[in-house]
């Protein structure tokens, strides 16, 4: 064994220090997986049972509006309501469209890297929380499949910008109401929160730094890059944030969608 | 006058168990203060290592409630009110008492391959403010081993140390990587053998560090970009291929340890 060899040569086996106990934790560690736990699992059964109501997502010109829910833009399916529907739609789906559209909103947050924080924290107890014992024998991480292919996040990514840019389009024609002309509404107002929250929580996404100008090494010789870096650097600093208040924001724009179309509620006009 | 009870783990390898000393609390004091007065009056050969006292050594790393800290760096009235419990770090070996042998970090840093910059051109070497600002962040490391201390990859799972450099290491690479002199590539070997897939960004690297480093947004999640760029982005990959850009492989990366 040469010198180099011996010095890279890790020993394993020896006797750790302290008590055989998962944690010596005194403080409320577990506050932070439950609350996540809670909101993820509300948000899954909430987006999963509206995703299969299939009605009560459109807001249109009977009521002289044009709001649609974020759950089912672009509406693709064959059974979109009339003035929902997008320019292309695949007319042999009839199951609710946003059966259709779902997976790519799913895909961006399921590999985002801030949920894999909170879920493999949360639910898959690996570790619950810092410096208290994973629940798993043995561990693999990300490098095996099925969590190989959290690696695909940048795709996702990708469709996400789709996405807001068909939202933002939504967001737009939100401003207008059919029979009246333009006008601003609870409405417009809800789709163009929605939107932004959106756009900001892709712009501060890693895949999007690293896409920006990260990935290069160095930034005196990618000046344009370097800006486009400086620019999403302290939005990425805030991406929990975004990340949560998006999540949030897009079921409370769904509900409102859902109410006003319904009937339950009409949508104030402001101006 | 008040009182601290300190519940200060005594042994070896062979063996150990919680020590509690009852001690007169003074304003102002730091954690490593109220160990240094147990070794003064109690059980002067209890064992801590320590020598800055001003957290900029890392030294003195231990856990105390159950949480990796700074000693020097832990004022005891920020801590719990009741006993304070002091413990080593756990992912390593135990050599005595509060001191723990850290090598495996030693082992790792030999694996790093050094930086491997072109040809010297007349004139010197240069860089830019913005290349240097970059890399400044990872030259904070105090090498505490806090962030290694806490990572479950290797603290609840033993076996992994083989095969995962730990974030520490991780910013060394980030840093050599970012370099805008470097031309060596080190994604296969950081993919391959310093197990950066094992890490699933859980920050607790980065709640640890004293140093305040950003270790997972600023260094680990950029190399698993890179990473992706390397092997799951067919984009790159055809960009690679038209440019007729080479890659180099671990093996060249690893032939190249550092100095």
């Amino acid at each position: 064994m040469t010198a180099l060899e011996s010095s890279t040569k890790v020993q394993l086996g020896g006797t750790r220090g302290g008590p055989d106990e998962p944690t010596l934790r005194k403080d409320r560690w577990w506050i932070q997986p439950v609350v996540t736990v809670a909101i993820l699992t509300a948000f899954v059964i909430y987006s999963t049972w509206a995703a299969f109501q299939n009605k009560y997502y459109y807001v249109g010109s009977l009521v002289h509006r044009d709001l649609i829910s974020p759950f089912y833009s672009p509406c693709i399916g064959g059974s979109c309501v009339p003035g929902a529907k997008f320019a292309f739609a695949v007319n042999a789906w009839t199951l609710s469209p946003a059966l259709l559209i779902l997976i790519f909103p799913l895909g961006f947050r399921l590999t985002c890297y801030y949920y894999r924080r909170s879920y493999y924290r949360a639910f898959w107890w690996s570790p619950p929380s810092c410096s208290v014992a994973d629940a798993h024998g043995s561990y693999s991480g990300e490098t095996r499949f099925p969590l190989l292919m959290q690696n695909l996040h940048r795709y996702f990514f990708y469709a996400g910008l789709v996405f807001n840019v068909l939202l933002t389009y939504d967001a737009v024609l939100a401003f207008r109401q059919p029979g009246l002309g333009w006008g601003v509404t609870v409405g417009t107002i809800v789709l163009t929160v929605n939107a932004t929250l959106l756009w900001l929580y892709s712009l501060s996404c890693h895949a999007c730094r690293h896409l920006c100008g990260g990935q290069v090494k160095s930034f005196k010789a990618h000046p344009i890059r370097y800006k486009f870096w400086k620019f999403v650097t302290p939005l990425n600093a805030k991406h929990m944030n975004f990340a949560w208040a998006s999540l949030v924001f897009v079921a409370l724009t769904d509900v409102y969608v859902r109410l006003v179309a319904s009937g339950a509620i009409s949508d104030y006009k402001l101006f | 006058m008040a009182e601290v009870t300190m519940r200060v783990w005594r042994g070896d390898a062979s063996g150990g168990d919680f020590e509690t000393y009852t001690l007169e609390q003074n304003e102002g004091e730091v954690v490593l203060d109220v160990i240094h007065r147990i070794q003064a009056t109690d059980a002067p050969d209890l064992a801590c290592r320590w020598n800055c006292k001003a957290g900029k050594c890392g030294s003195c790393s231990a856990e105390v409630n159950g949480k990796p800290r700074l000693m020097c760096m832990t004022r005891m009235d920020t801590l719990p009110k009741g006993p304070v419990t002091v413990t080593p770090m756990k992912a390593f070996p135990i050599i005595r008492d509060l001191v723990t042998d850290v090598s495996f970090n030693y082992v790792q840093a030999a694996k790093v391959p050094a930086l491997m910059p072109p040809p010297m051109p007349e004139g010197g070497y240069r860089m830019f403010q913005e290349d240097v600002e970059r890399g400044q962040e990872f030259r904070k490391c105090i090498e505490c081993f806090m962030c290694q201390d806490v990572c479950h990859v290797i603290r609840d799972h033993e076996e992994n140390k083989e095969h995962y450099a730990g974030p520490r290491f991780f910013i060394r690479y980030a840093e050599l990587e970012m370099h805008p002199l470097d031309q060596n590539d080190r994604r296969d070997l950081i993919r391959q053998d310093m197990g950066l897939g094992y890490c699933n960004i859980t920050k607790c690297c980065t709640e640890v560090c004293p140093e305040h480093i950003k270790i997972t947004d600023n260094a680990i999640i950029p190399l698993k970009e890179r990473v992706v760029d390397a092997h799951y982005d067919p984009v790159a990959w055809l960009g690679r291929k038209i440019r007729r850009k080479p890659k180099r492989s671990a093996a060249d990366a690893a032939v190249q340890p550092a100095p």
